[in-house]
């Protein structure tokens, strides 16, 4: 390999005292080649992203400081230069794309400006913004450079910030978990796009993820990082099937597979719940505002059997979350039915749907917004059955039950929310809910903010209170490897209306519908089955 | 423990507190300093302070001690503040709640109601109150209470429409639990920081008020407020000046004593001030 491109030697950054640890990185060490894509991979924490921001020089200084290390680029020491020349090379020499493109974005100023902005900034030409949208498979792209950015969908403003981080040619491409905002179908695209501008420019890319499926699809090479140390690096396809470092192992253990494991077939119980041609429209706007509708479910129609585990999968915008609020009524509806055990509950009255509550629960997606953070987690658990007239030391014995019940020692109820982790949280949830003893539990999303090792404990135990308890469960989901492990029977959503449902293997070996083929086809790593190991616990 | 250990770390709040607790003392002393009426005459009218080492702060152009009514006069003072800042708050937060809480047409309903009373300035609308219900101290008190419910109230009802629909909220909802449980057990613990930190400055604004009042002479002319010192020191403003500048004086402290509390407040209760 010639030199390389980009090389980190010895990479320290230190963080302010008081945090959890006392460097952010260790000795860190990476090379990129020119026309190499390197993955950084790594859980939330383990310093993927401040690697980014330290390359650029962009560390909240002074309460995080580089504290020892060279960071050569094409020669240079970046973390010895100036600012006044790092400006220089930012933008023009080193691009970067970042997580979410609408507030990476001017929203006041339209696409076509910004990029050109970049270019003024540089001395590059700024004739050159059409041509540059045209690279980045914008359609329309004179069109686009008059857009402001809400005008444009995710994908498209996506596609603007990589047209604006190639706008002066840099050597080096920095892209910041880029797809993580994004759906699937719209991920794999931009995927596409990378490797594409990348191949044909020669760029080398560091491309910062927590996801194994899109290191998989994209990757050159791989380092893999653990709080602040890189454990392991090498080829993809190396580092992928024959993991090396216990951590690398554990992490891709926890990868669900595409493949759905074999299921003993179970003749279907009676129906708990059945949903009968529901139907939501949002109406925006008020007296003076212009009114805007949107359908967000248009005649869905499901039935949940006793035991069952039923996959609702579907894009932003689908209306598999609108589905979960109207299960619990925590959204009005406006038509069709919800029948819970013969029970109507979309048009029960709300005196009369208080008690039904105890039949069907929630658990929500984001573990931190959906603990009262005043709160402890006793409370929290206990907080059900005492609506339903439990007494306080009945309530407070379920709490401790419910704790056991979810692996969390007793001990636990007495803390508030924030001294647990995402995944302590979550099951601080789950044991909110089973606490009312529900025949019906509505997951939605209940571990997408979760790091993969702590979402296999999650949905490990979530299959194992579903046997024990006999729940059936709704488990919302946009990610299809979760859907392929749990799911009995899987529901696809597309605006708002379901396009195919069936069995989940049979689903995934043979989708009917030409959405579905496009939902499956899309999933990053779909071609890479993580290897089985002996150690995967 | 950790909100205090944060206010103490504000040395705004430090100050304010120690400004605070001045005043609060010379309140509660007032009676044992100087047990004689503060509105009786005590010497010869307009002596200068030091003059007179019986009257260390001089006397007003009616011959009344003026340390003594600057004592006395912290008492009303800081009731009125008190008294006038539960109510607005209260008023605020009742209403607010409601209006976040439910909103559709009930917040439509009350927030025009709330304009109304934002649309007329709060000293004319005190003063009409005055002027129709009289001025006796606990009318007066009332009275500033009622022109000041509007600022909070607008406070809450955003904080409530950002909390009601947060997921902890929904959760509980989702669990079967009444209206006002949730109103008082879910979100409005959590919108009370900012609320707290604006009712130091609604009592600093209740003081100004019933200051501007007693100024004009509106006010009860039979309690001892700072505010009446100063309005009668305003015949001899040119002369004897300090008739009016030592209760000013006194204002000022009051009133920067609950902002600086109030910025304390705000350092310590704000999770986003807090350093790592």
């Amino acid at each position: 390999m010639s030199a390389p491109l980009l090389s980190l030697r010895g990479v320290s950054v230190r963080l302010p005292r008081g945090a959890d640890r006392e460097f952010a990185l260790q000795d860190v060490d990476l090379d990129l080649a020119a026309g190499e894509i390197l993955c950084v991979v790594g859980e939330s924490g383990s310093g993927k992203s401040l690697t980014a921001t330290a390359i650029l020089g962009l560390l909240p200084a002074p309460r995080v400081t580089l504290a020892a290390g060279q960071i050569l680029f094409e020669g240079e020491d970046l973390a010895r230069l100036q600012p006044a020349r790092l400006r220089a090379i930012r933008g023009a020499r080193i691009g970067m794309i970042f997580q979410e493109p609408m507030t990476a974005l001017n929203p006041l100023m339209p696409i076509g400006r910004q990029i050109a902005e970049v270019l003024e900034e540089h001395g590059g030409d700024t004739g050159r913004v059409t041509g540059l949208l045209e690279e980045v498979g914008i359609p329309d792209p004179p069109a686009a450079a008059r857009a402001y950015p809400h005008e444009l969908s995710g994908g498209q403003r996506q596609r603007a910030m990589i047209a604006m981080a190639l706008a002066m040619e840099p050597r080096l491409l920095i892209a910041d978990e880029p797809t993580t905002a994004l759906d699937v179908t719209t991920q794999a695209r931009i995927l596409k796009l990378i490797r594409e501008i990348q191949a044909r420019r020669g760029t080398g890319v560091l491309f910062i993820t927590h996801d194994f499926g899109v290191v998989a699809e994209i990757a050159d090479r791989v380092a893999v990082m653990q709080r602040g140390r890189i454990v392991e690096t090498g080829p993809a396809s190396q580092v992928l099937e024959a993991p090396e470092h216990p951590y690398t192992r554990a992490l891709i253990a926890a990868v669900p597979p595409l493949l759905p494991p074999r299921r003993p077939p179970v003749a279907p119980g009676p129906a708990v719940l059945a949903v009968e041609d529901l139907r939501k429209t949002y109406r925006g706007g008020g007296l003076f505002a212009r009114r805007r509708s949107v359908e967000a479910l248009r005649g869905v129609s499901f039935t949940l059997h006793r035991g069952e585990t039923l996959g609702i999968v579907g894009e932003s915008g689908s209306g598999k979350s609108t589905i979960a609020r109207a299960l619990v009524r925590l959204l009005p509806t406006d038509g069709g039915s919800i029948t819970l055990d013969g029970a109507e509950l979309r048009t029960a009255s709300r005196s009369a749907f208080r008690p039904l509550t105890r039949r069907i629960q929630m658990v929500f997606q984001d573990p931190f917004a959906s603990l009262n953070p005043r709160r402890r987690a006793g409370d929290l658990i206990a907080q059900g059955p005492r609506i339903h007239g439990a007494s306080r030391a009945e309530a407070r014995a379920r709490a401790v039950r419910m704790l056991e019940l979810v692996g969390l020692d007793p001990s636990a109820a007495g803390r508030f929310p924030h001294e647990f982790s995402g995944g302590q949280r979550q099951r601080i949830g789950l044991a909110r809910a089973l606490a009312l003893e529900p025949a019906v539990l509505v997951a939605d999303e209940p571990v997408s903010a979760l790091d993969v090792s702590v979402q296999a404990q999650v949905l490990r135990l979530l299959a194992e209170l579903k046997g024990r308890l006999s729940l059936s469960l709704v488990f919302i989901t946009h990610d299809l490897r979760v859907a392929a492990q749990i799911c009995d029977r899987i529901l696809v959503m597309h605006r708002g209306e379901v396009v195919e449902t069936g069995e989940t293997g049979s689903l995934f070996a043979a989708p009917q519908h030409p959405y579905t083929r496009s939902l499956l086809a899309s999933v990053p790593g779909r071609g890479w089955v993580p290897p089985v190991q002996d150690t995967a616990a | 423990m950790r909100a205090l250990r944060a206010y103490l770390r504000s040395p705004a709040g430090v100050i304010g507190a120690v400004l605070l607790v001045a005043v609060i003392a010379a309140a509660l002393s007032a009676d044992a300093l100087f047990p004689r009426d503060p509105l009786a005459l005590a010497g010869r009218p307009l002596q200068w302070p030091g003059a007179n080492p019986r009257l260390p702060l001089g006397t007003d152009n009616l011959g009344r001690d003026i340390a003594a009514f600057l004592f006395h006069g912290a008492r009303v003072s800081l009731l009125i503040g008190l008294v006038a800042s539960v109510v607005a708050v209260g008023i605020g937060v009742m209403v607010g709640a409601i209006a976040g809480f439910y909103g559709g047409w009930v917040d439509d309903l009350l927030m025009r109601i709330t304009e109304a009373f934002q649309t007329v300035p709060n000293f004319i609308l005190l003063l009409v109150l005055v002027a129709v219900f009289g001025s006796e101290l606990s009318v007066i008190t009332i009275a500033i209470g009622l022109v000041g419910w509007t600022a909070p109230c607008r406070l809450v009802r955003a904080e409530f429409l950002s909390l009601r629909n947060r997921e902890f909220v929904l959760a509980a909802r989702g669990l079967g639990m009444r209206d006002l449980p949730l109103i008082l057990g879910e979100v409005l613990p959590n919108a009370l920081p900012p609320v707290i930190v604006y009712a130091s400055v609604v009592m600093a604004i209740a003081i100004l008020l019933e200051s501007a009042l007693a100024f004009l002479g509106l006010s009860d002319p039979n309690i001892a407020s700072w505010g009446n010192m100063i309005g009668a020191g305003r015949a001899v403003l040119r002369t004897e000046w300090y008739v009016s500048a030592i209760p000013g004086g006194a204002i000022l402290v009051t009133v920067l004593a609950f902002s600086l509390v109030g910025q304390g407040l705000n350092d310590a209760l704000n999770p986003r001030m807090q350093v790592l």
